[in-house]
Order: structure tokens, then C-alpha cells, then sequence
């Protein structure tokens, strides 16, 4: 991939919330079409990473830049940060993102047309008029994908997108963004899920504040990188050809009864 | 029936009817993004300021509307500002900032400046002597109003319901809260005179809540919020000539009433839709 092709381009960026470093030095090219999973564990950086990519978040030091000139962005937040409550049905919460052009409130015929055209694609063309909380967890995904869809991007940025979720609609979620990077969009996702999302995508970067390894999974899933990225021991298993994180038991657990010996009343 | 009618007879009370139906539907409008963004208690905290800033202008010899109206943006601003850099929370940095300001105009009463007359109508509002002016002046701000929320409409909508995706999307966000900032401070210097400096905060609210209870559409819940704080108004201020209350108060019942009585037909389905509103309530 040569390098005019990068959609965004981070390099040496530092970001922090007043004096605490929340980003350190990190370099990081997002390719047109590339399909790249950003993990680490919590307060690593990885939503202060898509904050830098949008420009919600300025760097104290390092550049930002759109080699290819300026994109549109679709970025989807976590859903556990979404207020489920909120009077705002499918159709209106999709048509949200359609910021340019328009003053008014209500929508043109073309707008509702375009907004149904994508909640057709993601299999929502009945839902438009329910409300949000109404939707199974899958669907409610599905809802914020399609309004980031709404705004034509070329790279799609998603916070955990399967945080919190069954089974059922990780599979949904997954399947889902390997269509769509199949039609060609840029995905840039971060996930705490190292086995039912992260092992499933071509390429990762594995942050700490800093990053500590890229490259696909099968060559930074391993019991060294993981255990610089997390700060604990993990082992890394192979199950029909795809790696499988396990976590090690600590080995210097201390009964409870030992210690209530050790204090007696 | 005359007597039901008697008091449209009175020029007074035609201006009154206005003022209400009008200061209600405004409140309603306002209310429903208070609610929404959880500016309740700022709603609340602001009219106590904004009273620091009516004294201090009645004592400088400015103009109220324009005394007051400074005052309430800028205690508006000063909230979003220290509530933005996190070190205190918002509800913290309202209760400095308020009750600071309030206290500025406690302290310039008690230095006897000759507002004390004025300060039970001042809390719990009246609606004694509505000029053409006030009337003007009231109509003034809705059309200002709603002229910035139909112009804003998606981008207040979109910050309201996800700040982070809205900034992310290119809505610069810091605008929209200052606007709503402007928005709030402007509703309450010009309805507090006629629902009361305590009471400015319910007309905001109830109607808003109702209208939330009603329906899970936005655009639904804007307009119905508006119909049913005009309807307080009007009910309250009609119900205040003959049950010889305060204009502030009756408004502020009349939409607490609607709100029981919303409650009785739409039942428990209703209250899980305000999950969003009643910690303001």
C-alpha cells in the first residue's frame, strides 16, 4: 500500500487531559480499505485514538493529516454511552447525520428516501417509525451504523461496537462490518473482545497509551505482546487456525480465610 | 356565563391572558431542550441569579431587560465553563454560581435600596401591570426563539441527543450550548417577572415532561410541550382572577394538574419514557 493511499495519518501524536498522558508518541496509518481493530485494556487510549481521528481531541504534540484531502467520517459511538430514552424514533435518529445542505427541520423526499435506502441495506426497512429502545440489541447497533452510513464516509470509526452484547449480535455486528468493508469502506474499530472480535479482523494495533505492536492477529496475539499491551500474563491457544486468548490464573492468590488469621478479632 | 366572561371585559386582564399564554408557550419550547440536556436545576439555579442581575440593574439605572439579560448569559457561560474543565461537576458549579450571584442581590437589597416592595412579586410573579411593551418585548423573544431552533433545528437535536458523535460529525458543540446558554437566560429574564422567580423553573419543566410522557417522537414532543405550556398559561392566569392567586403559581399548578392527570390515562408506560426527566422533576 503506498503511502498517498492512507485515508488519515498519525504521526508521533501525544494527547493528554490536562497533565495526565492519555496518548504517547503513537504512529499509525489508516489505508483506504483498510480494516484495522485498535485493543488494549481500559484507560489505554483507544477512544482518545478515534477522538484524535474526528479532531474532537487535539494533540499536545505530533500531526494529524489527511494525505488524500478531507474525508468524511461515520463514527459510531459506544451504545452503552447512547440514552435509550431519549424521544427520537429510528428514522430520526438515522437522519440526524445529515447535517449539510438543508436548514429546516423536516427532511426532504430525497433525505427520507436515502435514509430508508441504508436502513434497507441493514435490514431495518421496518422499523423507521419505532422508537430506539424498542429495537433488539443488534438492531440498536444497527441504527448507529446506519446514521454514520448516512454521511458517506470513506472510514468508519466504531468504540466497542460489541461491548455488552449476546452472542447472537457480536456474530450480527461482525458479520456486518466484514460486508461492509467488503464494499469497500475503511474501518477503524476498537474492542476489549480479543476472541469473538479482534482474532476475526486482518489487521491490529495493540495500544497502551503507546503502541505496542501492529500487524494481523496471528502475529500479535502472542503471550509476549499481550502481556506488554495488558500488564498481565496471558496464553494464547490455536483453535481451527485462528488464535484463542486465555487468561492465566494468578498464582499468588490469597485465601480469604488466611487472611482473616492473619487479623483476629 | 357573564360571569365566566367578565373578565375579558377588563383591558388588563386581555394583556394578562397574553403574557401567560405566551410566557407558557415559550417556557414549553425551551423546556423541552432543558429537560432533554438535563438543564433542569441550571433553569432553576438561573432565575435565582438572573434576580441578583434584575436588583443590580434596578440599582445602576439600566434597563431590566438588558441588566438582567447580561447577567443571566453570563452566568449561564461561567456555569458551562467551570462545569466543562471537570474538576467540580456541573451541579457543584451552578450552586457557586448562582447562589454568589442571588447573593449580590440580597446584599444590595439589604442595603436598602427600595426594591424590598418589589420582591414578593418579583418570587412569586404578577401580572399587575402588563404594558403594550412587556407584551412586544415577550413576542419579541419567542419569534427570536424560534427562529434559532428552526434554524438550528438538526444541530440542537443532534447535540442534544449525542454531544461526542455530534462533535465528531462536525457540529461544533461549544456554539450550540452557548446559544442554548442565550436561549435559557433570554426565557427567563422575560417570563420571571409574570411566573416568579421560584416558579420559572416548573413552567419550563412540566410542560416538557408532560409532552415526553405523550409520545416517543422528538418533533412530537416540541410542539405538544408548547400547546401545553400555553395552555397553563392561559388556564392558570384565567384561574388566577377568579381564585385571587398569584399569576406564578396558578400557571405552575394548572400544568402540575395536566401532569396528574396525564398520569392517570397514560399510567406506568408513560414514566418509563421519563426515565431522562425525573431526576429533574
Amino acid at each position: 500500500m503506498s503511502a498517498t493511499a492512507d485515508l488519515i495519518r498519525l504521526e508521533k501524536v501525544t494527547c493528554a487531559y490536562r497533565s495526565e498522558p492519555v496518548l504517547v508518541n503513537v504512529d499509525l496509518a489508516v489505508p483506504t480499505g483498510a480494516f484495522i481493530g485498535v485493543v488494549g485494556p481500559s484507560g489505554s487510549g483507544k477512544t482518545s485514538l478515534l477522538r484524535v481521528v474526528t479532531g474532537a481531541l487535539r494533540p499536545v504534540a505530533g500531526t494529524v493529516s489527511f494525505p488524500s484531502g478531507p474525508i468524511a467520517i461515520g463514527y459510531v459511538p459506544q451504545v452503552e454511552t447512547v440514552n435509550w430514552y431519549f424521544p427520537v424514533t429510528v428514522r430520526e435518529a438515522v437522519l440526524m447525520a445529515r447535517l449539510d445542505g438543508r436548514r429546516v427541520p423536516w427532511s426532504s423526499r430525497e433525505e427520507r428516501d436515502e435514509a430508508d435506502g441504508v436502513l434497507a441495506r441493514l435490514g431495518l426497512e421496518s422499523l423507521g417509525g419505532r422508537h430506539i429502545r424498542e429495537l433488539s440489541g443488534g438492531q440498536q447497533q444497527r441504527v448507529f451504523i446506519a446514521r454514520a452510513l448516512l454521511r458517506r464516509p470513506k472510514l468508519l470509526l466504531l468504540d466497542e461496537p460489541t461491548s455488552g452484547v449476546d452472542v447472537r449480535t457480536r456474530h450480527e455486528v461482525v458479520h456486518l462490518l466484514h460486508e461492509l468493508h467488503h464494499d469497500g469502506l475503511a474501518i477503524l474499530v476498537t474492542t476489549h473482545d480479543l476472541n469473538g472480535l479482534a482474532a476475526h479482523l486482518p489487521e491490529l494495533v495493540c495500544l497502551n497509551r503507546e503502541v505496542i505492536a501492529t500487524g494481523s492477529p496471528r502475529k500479535v496475539l502472542n503471550p509476549s505482546v499481550l502481556e506488554r499491551t495488558y500488564g498481565a500474563p496471558m496464553e494464547v491457544l490455536t483453535h481451527g487456525g485462528m488464535p484463542v486468548v486465555v487468561e492465566t490464573a494468578p498464582t499468588t492468590v490469597v485465601p480469604l480465610r488466611e487472611e482473616h488469621h492473619e487479623h483476629p478479632a | 356565563m357573564s360571569t365566566l366572561l367578565e373578565p375579558f371585559h377588563s383591558g388588563f386582564f386581555v394583556n394578562a391572558m397574553a403574557i401567560g399564554t405566551m410566557a407558557g408557550a415559550l417556557c414549553g419550547l425551551v423546556g423541552v431542550y432543558v429537560v432533554l440536556r438535563g438543564m433542569s436545576y441550571i433553569g432553576h439555579g438561573l432565575s435565582h441569579a438572573i434576580t441578583g442581575g434584575a436588583i443590580a440593574s434596578f440599582v445602576m439605572h439600566i434597563n431590566f431587560y438588558v441588566g438582567a439579560g447580561i447577567w443571566g448569559f453570563v452566568s449561564a457561560m461561567m456555569i458551562n465553563r467551570v462545569a466543562r474543565r471537570r474538576i467540580i461537576g456541573a451541579d457543584a458549579a451552578i450552586g457557586v454560581v448562582t447562589t454568589a450571584s442571588f447573593a449580590v442581590g440580597i446584599a444590595l437589597i439589604s442595603r436598602g435600596h427600595g426594591f424590598t416592595r418589589n420582591f414578593e412579586s418579583a418570587l412569586f410573579g404578577s401580572i399587575l401591570g402588563v404594558t403594550g411593551a412587556d407584551l412586544a418585548i415577550v413576542g419579541g423573544v419567542i419569534l427570536a426563539v424560534a427562529a434559532i431552533i428552526f434554524f438550528t433545528y438538526r444541530r440542537l437535536l443532534f447535540t442534544t441527543f449525542d454531544p461526542e458523535v455530534a462533535e465528531a460529525s462536525g457540529v461544533n458543540t461549544d456554539r450550540i450550548d452557548s446559544l442554548m446558554a442565550f436561549i435559557l437566560a433570554g426565557t427567563i429574564v422575560v417570563t420571571m417577572n409574570f411566573l416568579g422567580v421560584l416558579l420559572v423553573a416548573a413552567a419550563l419543566v412540566i410542560p416538557a415532561v408532560i409532552a415526553r410522557m405523550l409520545t416517543d417522537s422528538f418533533s412530537k414532543m416540541l410542539w405538544m410541550s408548547v400547546v401545553i405550556g400555553a395552555l397553563s398559561g392561559a388556564v392558570g392566569i384565567y384561574a388566577s382572577w377568579f381564585l385571587n392567586i398569584a399569576s406564578g403559581p396558578a400557571i405552575v399548578l394548572t400544568s402540575a394538574a395536566l401532569f396528574v392527570v396525564t398520569y392517570a390515562f397514560t399510567g406506568a408506560r408513560s414514566m418509563r419514557r421519563l426515565r431522562t426527566a425525573d431526576a429533574h422533576l
